[in-house]
């Protein structure tokens, strides 16, 4: 699904830092993965490329068998629009639209119509727990609502990876334990591809492999695929 | 699309307001002027209408400049075979030539009302030459002039105050110490003077003993349209009076000439610069809409770097944002601009019955064409496109991750 080879890509704000220095990574379809390390690791900056939201110096990217590379803003908004589903520390849902509309949003840029689009929209809330919320503000919903419905957008799609940087960053460790439990749950009855990047290995430790970056370079990659079984042998 | 575009405006309702009302206020400040322009230049056009625009007067003065040897200060006088001298020299010019008499300083009374004013001795043709109009009874007619009949025809304001319950047509006035009979009464758009009692030329000229001068020629000219045509008539009746009555050519005091003509062409390159400058106060007010619209543009594509950030990492195409952008600047100039516009129209006619009411003379109509109110909105409409244009096209060629970033 997810092919990178020797990814590089240095900021040049001022004094130019490398910031990945060479990745060469696999994931496969159907994986659950998570990508941890130290703040300034270069990880956020691993998921923003892998999502097409920023470009990468040298290297190849290949998503689901297309190279990502010097791609054109219409080209990049078409993949994130059909290929990736997002999920954000800061939920970044839209302030004035509802839930329903925030999560019927990415179908709006695919030209669905607006009954289909909001139809569709209830259908992901409901599966989510929040069909009663569907009409609610973004203001008026907790952390854990709002982190629910950003899932549901990102799902809208039908993506062919989720891609959630610092999920439960902003929840408290309830709800961050539920939205954990949303992914694993996607993860395993739909077998989504899903990438998750974290400083926390609470969070690292519920994904099926966690990849570890250290100063842009990938450490060491662990397998975690039985992280229920570990959990309870403890 | 469209719900797009109103969930957004929505969003900051204050913002979208104070957007409406610089654009609302600049058309509607525009429409006001230059329909308060129109209401002077409306005023002016219908006083021209009313009047004999090729009316023209000579009247005689006295000399200011030295003539073959002969002093100034000399008192030039005019007869009647001066008027048929031009009227013979001229005629390409002239349409109708008539002589006048005066004679000022005169009580006119019926039992206990009396004026003070002038008779103006003039001929049956006098109407046309001067436009006046008949209210009632007739003009001084040819047998009148033959006869040096003792009949007047008074302005309709004498009859104000002579006449308060009478009808005066039939009536005898007592003009000093003779008696004339009214036998009509005129009305002329002369607003601030008094107006002069007409008599007949011949009547006049015997009992005030004229000895055949006369106090004025009046008459109306014919193809002359430009200052210059004016200009050079008025040196030909110059030069030509002053052959007969000894004064030079370049005298302009000798005797005195009032060209309606001339007095038009000028207030209308007044009007004409009046016009112009209504016009750019107008457009530096739309402006000033403009620039508001293209202020809160900016700050709002600034604001919003974060939510096009949400929208491009979900999918949206630069061009989509970009339209998005330009759609709600449009739908905000378009919808105020055009209230803007009604209200302006609105309060232009407002203005325009207050002066109806008032029967100002010197405001009339002070409406917009709907086609140039329309044009002033459809210009603040481009113009607040193009203003949302360009913040927009920056804000759309961030880096989605920048704009992420951006808070």
């Amino acid at each position: 699904m997810i092919h990178l080879t020797d990814i590089n890509k240095t900021y040049n704000n001022g004094a130019p830092l490398h910031v990945l220095k060479g990745i060469t990574l696999d994931i496969n379809k159907g994986e659950f993965v998570s990508i941890m390390g130290a703040s300034g690791s270069g990880k956020s900056t691993l998921l923003n490329i892998l999502g097409i939201l920023d470009n990468y110096d040298t290297g190849d990217y290949y998503l689901a068998g297309q190279l990502v590379k010097n791609l054109s803003e219409n080209k990049a908004a078409e993949f994130r629009n059909k290929l990736i589903g997002f999920i954000f520390q800061s939920f970044n849902l839209i302030s004035f639209k509802n839930a329903m509309e925030n999560v019927a949003l990415p179908l709006y840029y695919q030209g669905v119509s607006r009954r289909k689009r909001n139809d569709l929209a209830l259908e992901y809330l409901d599966r989510l727990g929040l069909k009663e919320w569907a009409h609610h503000m973004p203001n008026e919903m907790s952390g854990g609502q709002k982190q629910r419905v950003a899932i549901a957008r990102a799902l809208i799609t039908n993506p062919q990876i989720i891609l959630a940087d610092e999920p439960t960053g902003a929840l408290d460790s309830k709800t961050s334990e539920e939205v954990m439990q949303i992914l694993k749950t996607l993860h395993s009855e739909q077998g989504l591809t899903i990438v998750v990047v974290t400083h926390e290995s609470g969070v690292a430790n519920q994904t099926d492999k966690i990849i570890h970056i250290k100063d842009g370079l990938i450490g060491a990659i662990e397998d975690n695929s039985n992280h229920d079984k570990a959990m309870e042998f403890k | 699309m469209f719900e797009e575009i109103i969930s957004s405006l929505r969003r900051n309702k204050l913002r979208t307001a104070l957007t409406g009302f610089a654009v609302a206020w600049g058309i509607f400040m525009l429409i006001v002027l230059l329909g308060a322009g129109n209401g002077l230049v409306h005023a002016f056009e219908a006083d021209a209408s009313k009047q004999a625009m090729n009316a023209m007067n000579i009247t005689p003065g006295w000399t200011s400049v030295e003539y073959k040897g002969l002093q100034t200060g000399r008192r030039v006088r005019l007869n009647e075979a001066d008027v048929s001298e031009l009227k013979q020299k001229l005629s390409k010019n002239i349409i109708d030539i008539l002589p006048q008499v005066n004679e000022g300083g005169v009580t006119i009374s019926y039992g206990q009302e009396y004026i003070s004013t002038s008779l103006r001795g003039v001929y049956p043709d006098y109407p046309s030459v001067q436009r006046i109009d008949m209210a009632q009874g007739r003009f001084i007619n040819q047998i009148d002039i033959n006869e040096e009949r003792k009949v007047c025809v008074l302005g309709n304001k004498n009859v104000e105050v002579l006449f308060p319950n009478d009808d005066p047509v039939g009536k005898f006035v007592k003009v000093n110490d003779l008696y004339y009979k009214v036998i009509g009464i005129y009305t002329d758009d002369n607003r601030w003077g008094s107006q002069e009692v007409m008599v007949p030329f011949t009547t006049l000229s015997t009992i005030y003993q004229k000895d055949g001068y006369i106090n004025r020629m009046v008459m109306t000219t014919k193809g002359l349209s430009s200052v210059e045509d004016n200009e050079a008539f008025e040196v030909e009746i110059r030069s030509l009076l002053g052959s007969r009555r000894y004064f030079d050519k370049d005298d302009t005091n000798a005797i005195w000439i009032w060209n309606r003509m001339t007095q038009y062409l000028q207030t209308n390159g007044a009007l004409n610069i009046l016009k112009t400058a209504i016009w750019i106060i107008g457009l530096l007010t739309l402006i000033s809409g403009i620039v508001g619209v293209s202020n809160i543009m900016l700050i709002t594509v600034k604001e919003r770097t974060h939510e096009f950030g949400i929208r491009k990492a979900l999918g949206a195409k630069p061009r989509q944002i970009l339209i998005l952008i330009i759609l709600e600047s449009i739908a905000i100039t378009a919808l105020f601009g055009y209230i803007g516009m009604v209200v302006g129209i609105g309060a232009t006619e407002v203005i325009n019955m207050i002066v109806m009411q008032m029967d100002t003379p010197a405001f009339r109509d002070p409406t917009v064409d709907i086609k140039i109110a329309l044009e002033a909105t459809l210009t603040l409409v481009i113009a607040g496109t193009l203003a949302g244009f360009f913040p927009a096209k920056r804000a759309v060629s961030i880096k989605p991750i920048e704009a992420l970033r951006e808070q």
